[in-house]
């Protein structure tokens, strides 16, 4: 049944090779070259898919990436299925199956399309004036709307396709490789510029490479031919790259620009494995020139979407390109040459045009006399007022009009055909310009936006420019090249150019009808079936501006992004609002250009590489060694190393035993380290931290609480005097690098004057720390010559040895209370120090341990953790750590915060200790703490931060905030879970020796 | 995406950087004489200006140094880079 | 109301081609003088000029808007509607906006599709499950509907999301929020000047604030490009340029205008039945009636009133939505923007007097603004009807900055140790 409109053998097509395709699991033929629209062409389909709204039958109809309405879905159910493809930008390759969407059961029988004769009630904005009533009913009305909106279908399996970035410099960036940019390319590469030419279709050439007809002609060739020869020159040329199927999604500042260089979508699926799908360009160019064309604009009339209604210039590019015809009876319906263009290729390959409806009363055209000649019908000043044909169009209906264009006269004309080429002129392509900041001028003549000012190193040339003809383009183009390249020649100079287009165009907006405007449906925006009856009706009810009238009728905001009906709608606004186009201004083009996919967008930032992953040199042992992870900023740390399917609870009170038992072992690697050194170090730490520094004695260690300019704890960690002028800082493992950015940014903002220098080093050592009474047994065994004693290595100092050749710096400091040593030696000998202090700490039972007990085993001690026992919101004194607060220091960072009428009170929050009344319930970290329970809202006096099963203390402990928490030692309190309340008594936040017996031991 | 001409690398793109606020807010020598009122005003109170700012940014990922940069707000346009610690070239 | 919305009206309007629809809002012409002007038309302006004329009878009042209503934030953001706020005055205040959101479709009779499908927050290191179940705890006790899901449970209610433990930063738990959900943003701006107008608000667009006359540190009136009209309340609602507005009376507000980008994926039928936010990864997804994913990135660091930002967090945010949601790896970015939000160092707003007579500013709503649109507007309207704030608003005032009663929303999210 289906025929064959192939017509006539095009170079661009090899007919050699016949690729089978499915459509709507349907088998048809193509050929290599071909998109899945020109196949679909040729086997005569038109009938693609279904509107939005209304669900009306559509057809293709443009050639390009404007394309609203033949969009599919590409290997529906499977890995690499995709929604919302345009049928016009897919080149067919063997095993291609693509269905229709927004349709059931089928596309030829579709249960929405009853819509269509709803829609009478269906205007633009009505669910804003209904589903309101009943109240709780619109989450069932919403299930419906939302099940018979969207297009395609998302994938819902995992993405086999690889994607990848590319950072690209250079001189000159050309996008659009029709005739203006070759010329753009060729005359930059030709003067040593670095130069890069994408084109967004897999051939260059543009519109230019298929125009083999005597109306247009270079220097006495086929316009088509002459650019053919610059293509093979330009290929040639040394500085220059080539980019084809590659599109130029996003236009930034700077001359940043986006590109997507499509690699393998062309390809059968077998072959594309292992390969690179998308390439994502980010392109840096000294200088852009953009030549990306025009858009033709269509004609807005009653029923103007049925399927066989195509822009004149597709019919012509799948004439002339692939070889294919539209229709077997054409008519066109023009306002300028345009058609004529297209009707006169149809000719010359034998396709019958039956006739042109032309809105232009007089034309003085060469094509129009030709066309006469081969009895092709002219209707002057005469427009269509309607088609006919549910999923084909099959008939038009024509009227004169009017001398002023308004109305329609006489009488009305039945002519049949089985295809309709519209053309309303053309449309600048500036969507990059505007992204890129550009501001547009109108321009009357042929009402069109064209670009006014450039806000960087860029021109348009060419048709998004604003010039269209042959004759204009060897005029202007070398002209503006000249100018912004800076060079005092080109070759397209003096040039013999024949154009025989005629650049008359009578516009209207809204094409009359002899039907009153509210029984039309005359599509604007065609994907999302906005009429001109409802930007009419936006206006009608006080919607003025573009943005509102887009917003209200949803015009513009399809996958096309309105690239065909958005001038309409302009023109159709300014006309009834009787506002200027040039003062109505455009909506915002918004990135990007063209769809962008998501994975292209990532690259290889998926799965393990969405972020950095940190380990410290020991990581390999804990893996070998059981240990769980907990992520802690890019970190991943031991959280605990369970044993014998231990779970983390018995896991975690095994190691905390241990540890206080005998000897625990942590990685703490992670931890943030500064080399501060000069001779203002003793000073600078005085500014940045609350407590006092000068007196403190080299090889000392101090523990410091760094606080915010708003007096809020920021980040604690111990500092060792290393020399006179040389410190030891440490961070939170999370704090690091913040901590680093703020030292830095006092010292060289605030205090340039200080002989300060810093350096990271949190990567450069591994820190090992051994605790326990037995602690110190292992580690003499370890450093052998090093005198451990009491008095020659007290609780927080510091000595530096070695072991073998190997440099170490030890610290007798502790985060858990017990004695212990911390061992920090260069990074790449952190593992065998490690697994030293194993096989020397065996005999001691030795027993690695994660944050967890660390966490566990600090709280006993009532040390606070930054940012799990604080949140930005408790200064030192909440934290009742006044003893670290200096009252003799003049300032230091946060200092006069803490004196703010607010952070004096008495009444904030404060860390205290929480025992639970049954010393077994362990409270759940997060947990809120009141004093009666009445109706809600009830009020809390803080929260829990830390909680804990300790199992040296055999009872649940915790640590948490509470209001006035200070003075109510011993008070009973209530933490009241989803299910029952909790009593517990407010204590001291330290749970376990609070004479610092086990530190000195 | 800025190009941003660090004073002491060169030209480098915007994701090297980090921004720090406005420039020229010199942290007051004696805060304890400052009433709550000037205090929060050096601490919080800005200017965050629509049209030409100067302001400080970071090459944290280069030479970690402060400098600063006047910059039109309303469409990112950068018109000079100076040195921390200069007077600024325009005004 | 005269143009009353209805499945009737609608059918009514249908035999007569829907030619004879009233306007939603007039276009009038500043007067001379007003009660209280209104600076900014977007859902907050909107809003604070229907309740002061609903609920105080100030009707002899305009909105100046210097473009056209609703098109700055408003237009602009990912539409969440949530008030599982931490602290007692955040999550009073945003439950009083959401029980307002409850019932707004009804009283302003237009349909704002306030969905309710829920918003889940994840959690994805163990600081972040803390922090969630403080946070659920206290929302509980503050009498707002929260619950904390674990592992399995989340990915029950959202199937799609990749819950697999050997992921980068995997899913851990989470809260849900049942009665929090969206609305459509164009129509609560519309549906509130409809309203508004209504009841005789003036609502003049393309009319640009220059500048606002003072006599004795008190309002006089302000200087617009239609001329200068009279005032002696003036509300300031202009959110990312709040501070240019401040700095025309010399005020120095504690805020920072930075770009929030947002994009949206090409329609596809329903795939998310909820919205979900990661703060961790930064990424918030949720899919619009029309069937877009509509998908929040987050802010740049410098201040810009250009409505861009940079690439790197569009291409950061995708980042995070193909780590939770591999399956989105084909889908395709449609439209992404940008807008400007006005930031307080403590994330959550003000709704205050100032330090002048009769000028108040509502601003500092940051990122999350859209949410709090009805609450917000009802106790503006109150602050200015009564020179003073309701006592939901308290806590927002300026003041906060002096005294050091900050009401810090993102201190909460420190990650140390």
């Amino acid at each position: 049944m289906t025929k064959n409109l192939r017509v006539k053998t095009s170079k661009f097509i090899d007919e050699t090779y016949r690729i089978s395709f499915k459509f709507n699991g349907k088998i048809y033929y193509g050929f290599k070259g071909d998109t899945l629209a020109s196949a679909l062409l040729a086997n005569n389909i038109h009938l693609v898919g279904r509107s939005f709204k209304y669900h009306r039958p559509r057809g293709i109809m443009t050639a390009g990436s404007e394309e609203p309405n033949a969009i599919v879905q590409l290997h529906n159910k499977t890995a690499r299925t995709e929604p919302n493809v345009r049928a016009t930008e897919v080149e067919i390759y063997e095993g291609l199956e693509a269905s229709s969407q927004n349709c059931w059961p089928s596309v030829n029988f579709d249960i929405g399309g009853i819509n269509n004769f709803l829609s009478p009630f269906l205007p633009a904005g009505f669910y804003y004036k209904t589903f309101m009533w009943p109240a709780s009913f619109w989450e069932k009305y919403e299930y419906f709307i939302r099940k018979s909106a969207g297009l395609g279908k998302s994938p819902t399996k995992s993405d086999p396709d690889i994607y990848e970035h590319k950072y690209i410099h250079c001189d000159v960036l050309v996008i659009g490789s029709g005739i203006s940019g070759i010329m753009a390319a060729k005359t930059a590469a030709k003067n040593g510029l670095k130069t890069l030419l994408v084109e967004e279709k897999p051939n260059l050439g543009g519109s230019t490479i298929y125009q083999k007809s005597e109306i247009f002609k270079i220097n006495n060739q086929f316009s088509g031919s002459w650019l053919e020869n610059e293509i093979n020159e330009l290929k040639k040329l040394k500085n220059l790259e080539i980019k084809i199927r590659t599109t130029v999604a996003a236009f930034h500042g700077y001359n940043f620009l986006l590109a997507r260089q499509n690699l393998t979508d062309h390809l059968p699926i077998e072959h594309r494995k292992g390969k690179i799908r998308h390439r994502l360009l980010k392109i840096r160019a000294k200088k852009v020139v953009s030549a990306t064309g025009s858009i033709e604009r269509p004609l807005i009339f009653d029923n103007n979407d049925r399927p066989g209604i195509l822009l004149s210039s597709a019919i012509k590019r799948y004439v002339d390109l692939f070889g294919v015809a539209c229709g077997e009876k054409n008519i066109f319906l023009t306002n300028n040459d345009t058609a004529y263009e297209t009707a006169i290729s149809l000719i010359q390959k034998g396709i019958n045009v039956e006739a042109i409806i032309d809105n232009r009363e007089n034309i003085d055209s060469k094509l129009l006399y030709d066309l006469e000649k081969n009895n092709v019908k002219i209707y002057k000043g005469f427009t269509v007022v309607g088609t006919e044909g549910y999923k084909k169009i099959n008939k038009i209906l024509v009227m004169q009009l009017s001398k002023d264009g308004q109305r329609v006269v006489g009488s009305k004309i039945k002519l049949s055909c089985d295809c309709l080429g519209v053309s309303g002129g053309w449309t600048p392509a500036v969507h990059l310009f505007t992204q890129s900041g550009g501001k547009l001028k109108f321009r009357d003549d042929d009402q069109i936006f064209i670009p006014s000012n450039y806000p960087s190193e860029q021109i348009c040339i060419g048709s998004c420019n604003g010039d269209f003809t042959l004759n204009d383009i060897f005029i202007n183009v070398p002209k503006s090249l000249k100018k912004f390249l800076k060079i005092k020649k080109t070759e397209y100079e003096n040039f013999e150019i024949l154009s025989e287009i005629n650049k008359s165009k009578r516009n209207i907006w809204l094409l009359p009808s002899d039907k009153i405007l509210g029984k039309t449906k005359s599509f604007v925006d065609y994907q999302n079936d906005a009429t001109s009856k409802d930007i009419k009706l936006a206006l009608r009810e006080g919607f003025r501006s573009i943005e509102h009238v887009k917003r209200y009728t949803t015009t513009g905001m399809g996958t096309d992004q309105g690239k065909l009906g958005n001038m309409h709608a302009l023109g159709i606004i300014s006309e009834t609002a009787g506002t200027k186009m040039g003062e109505l201004g455009t909506t915002t083009f918004r990135p990007p250009y063209t769809p962008l996919t998501f994975g292209t967008i990532v690259g290889r930032n998926v799965g393990e590489y969405f972020d950095t992953f940190r380990k410290t040199p020991i990581h390999e042992w804990h893996i070998s060694n059981n240990a769980k992870f907990e992520n802690v900023g890019q970190w991943k740390r031991p959280w605990y190393y369970p044993k014998n399917n231990e779970d983390m609870y018995q896991a975690v009170q095994r190691e905390s035993k241990a540890a206080r038992d005998s000897a625990g072992i942590l990685d703490a690697s992670t931890l943030g380290k500064i080399d501060i050194q000069g001779t203002d170090a003793s000073e600078f730490l005085n500014r940045v931290y609350t407590n006092a520094w000068s007196k403190l004695a080299v090889n000392r260690c101090r523990y410091g609480l760094m606080l915010n300019e708003d007096g809020m704890v920021y980040d604690d960690g111990v500092t060792t005097r290393l020399a006179e002028n040389h410190y030891i800082m440490t961070t939170t493992t999370g704090g690091a690098a913040n901590v680093m950015g703020k030292l830095e940014d006092y010292l060289q903002t605030e205090w340039p004057e200080l002989d300060v220098y810093l350096t990271s080093v949190t990567d450069h050592y591994s820190t090992i720390s051994v605790c326990g009474p037995n602690s110190k047994k292992i580690v003499s065994k370890i450093f052998a010559d090093l005198d451990f004693s009491d008095e020659k290595f007290p609780h927080m100092s510091f000595k530096n040895t070695k072991i073998g050749q190997i440099n170490c710096r030890i610290m007798r400091i502790s985060f858990t209370g017990e004695h212990s040593y911390e061992i920090n030696v260069q990074a790449n000998y952190g593992k065998s120090i490690w697994e030293k202090c194993m096989e020397v700490g065996k005999d001691f039972n030795i027993t690695p341990y994660g944050t967890e007990t660390m966490h566990l085993l600090r709280a006993e001690k009532g040390f606070i953790i930054v940012g799990q026992d604080t949140d930005g919101s408790m200064t030192p004194i909440d934290l009742q750590m006044d003893w670290i607060v200096s009252k003799k220091k003049y300032d230091f960072i946060g200092k006069r915060s803490l004196y703010r009428s607010d952070t004096i009170r008495e009444d904030r929050k404060q860390l205290v200790g929480l025992l639970t009344d049954n010393p077994e319930e362990v409270l759940e970290e997060g947990a809120q703490i009141i004093a009666n329970v009445k109706k809600t809202p009830i009020e809390m006096l803080g929260h829990v931060t830390s909680s804990y099963y300790s199992p040296n203390l055999k009872k649940s402990i915790a640590l948490g905030v509470v209001k006035g928490g200070k003075k109510m030692m011993g008070q009973k309190l209530i933490v009241p879970m989803e299910n029952k309340l909790i009593n517990v008594t407010i204590s001291d936040p330290v749970f376990l020796d609070k004479e610092n017996k086990k530190l000195n031991a | 995406m800025f190009l941003i001409n660090c004073p002491f690398c060169g030209e480098r793109e915007q994701s090297e950087f980090k921004a720090g606020g406005e420039a020229h807010i010199v942290r007051p020598k004696q805060p304890t004489e400052l009433s709550d009122d000037e205090w929060a005003e050096y601490l919080f109170m800005r200017k965050n200006i629509k049209g030409i700012q100067f302001e400080r940014w970071n090459h944290v990922h280069g030479c970690r140094k402060w400098f600063n940069i006047v910059r039109d707000t309303s469409n990112d346009e950068i018109k000079v880079v100076y040195k921390m610690g200069t007077k600024p070239p325009i005004k | 109301m005269k143009n009353r919305y209805s499945i009737f009206s609608l059918i009514k309007n249908a035999f007569s081609h829907h030619e004879n629809w009233q306007k939603a809002w007039k276009d009038p012409s500043p007067k001379k003088e007003y009660d209280a002007l209104i600076i900014g038309g977007g859902g907050h302006g909107l809003a604070t000029a229907y309740y002061l004329a609903k609920k105080h009878n100030m009707k002899n009042i305009a909105v100046l808007e210097k473009g056209w209503i609703g098109g700055g934030n408003t237009g602009r953001n990912t539409t969440i509607i949530r008030s599982n706020y931490l602290w007692d005055a955040s999550a009073r205040l945003y439950d009083h906006a959401l029980k307002i959101w409850e019932g707004l479709t009804q009283e302003l009779n237009y349909n704002i599709m306030f969905s309710q499908r829920g918003v889940m927050n994840l959690a994805h290191n163990l600081q972040d499950v803390r922090d969630l179940k403080r946070r659920t705890h206290a929302n509980r006790l503050n009498g707002i509907d929260a619950i904390y899901l674990n592992t399995e449970e989340i990915k029950k209610f959202c199937p799609i999301i990749n819950t697999s433990p050997n992921i980068r930063y995997p899913v851990l738990g989470g809260t849900l929020q049942k009665r929090a959900g969206t609305a459509r943003h164009d129509a609560v701006a519309w549906g509130y000047a409809r309203g508004a107008d209504e009841m005789g608000v003036d609502i003049i667009q393309n009319c640009e604030v220059k500048g606002i006359k003072r006599e004795n540190n008190e309002v006089k009136g302000i200087e617009t490009t239609k001329g200068f009209i009279k005032t002696k309340k003036i509300g300031v609602v202009a959110a990312g340029h709040s501070s240019v507005i401040a700095n025309m009376v010399d005020l120095k507000l504690p805020l920072e205008s930075k770009p929030l980008q947002a994009l949206v994926s090409e329609p596809v039928k329903p795939i998310i039945d909820t919205v979900i936010m990661s703060n961790a990864v930064h990424a918030y997804v949720s899919q619009s009636d029309k069937g877009e994913l509509v998908i929040g990135a987050g802010t740049d660091d410098y201040i810009s009133y250009s409505q861009k930002g940079s690439h790197d967090i569009v291409e950061g945010t995708l980042n995070a939505i193909l780590e939770l949601y591999p399956i989105f790896s084909r889908m395709k970015m449609l439209r992404q923007w940008g807008g400007i939000v006005d930031i307080c160092p403590d994330a959550s707003p003000i709704i205050s007097k100032t330090s002048i007579k009769g000028l108040y500013f509502n601003c500092g709503w940051g990122t999350g603004g859209f949410k709090a649109t009805p609450g917000s507007g009802d106790l503006f309207a109150h602050t200015i009807a009564n020179d003073e704030p309701h006592k939901l608003n308290a806590a927002f005032n300026i003041n906060r900055f002096v005294s050091g009663d900050l009401v810090d929303e993102h201190g909460a999210a420190a990650v140390a140790h």
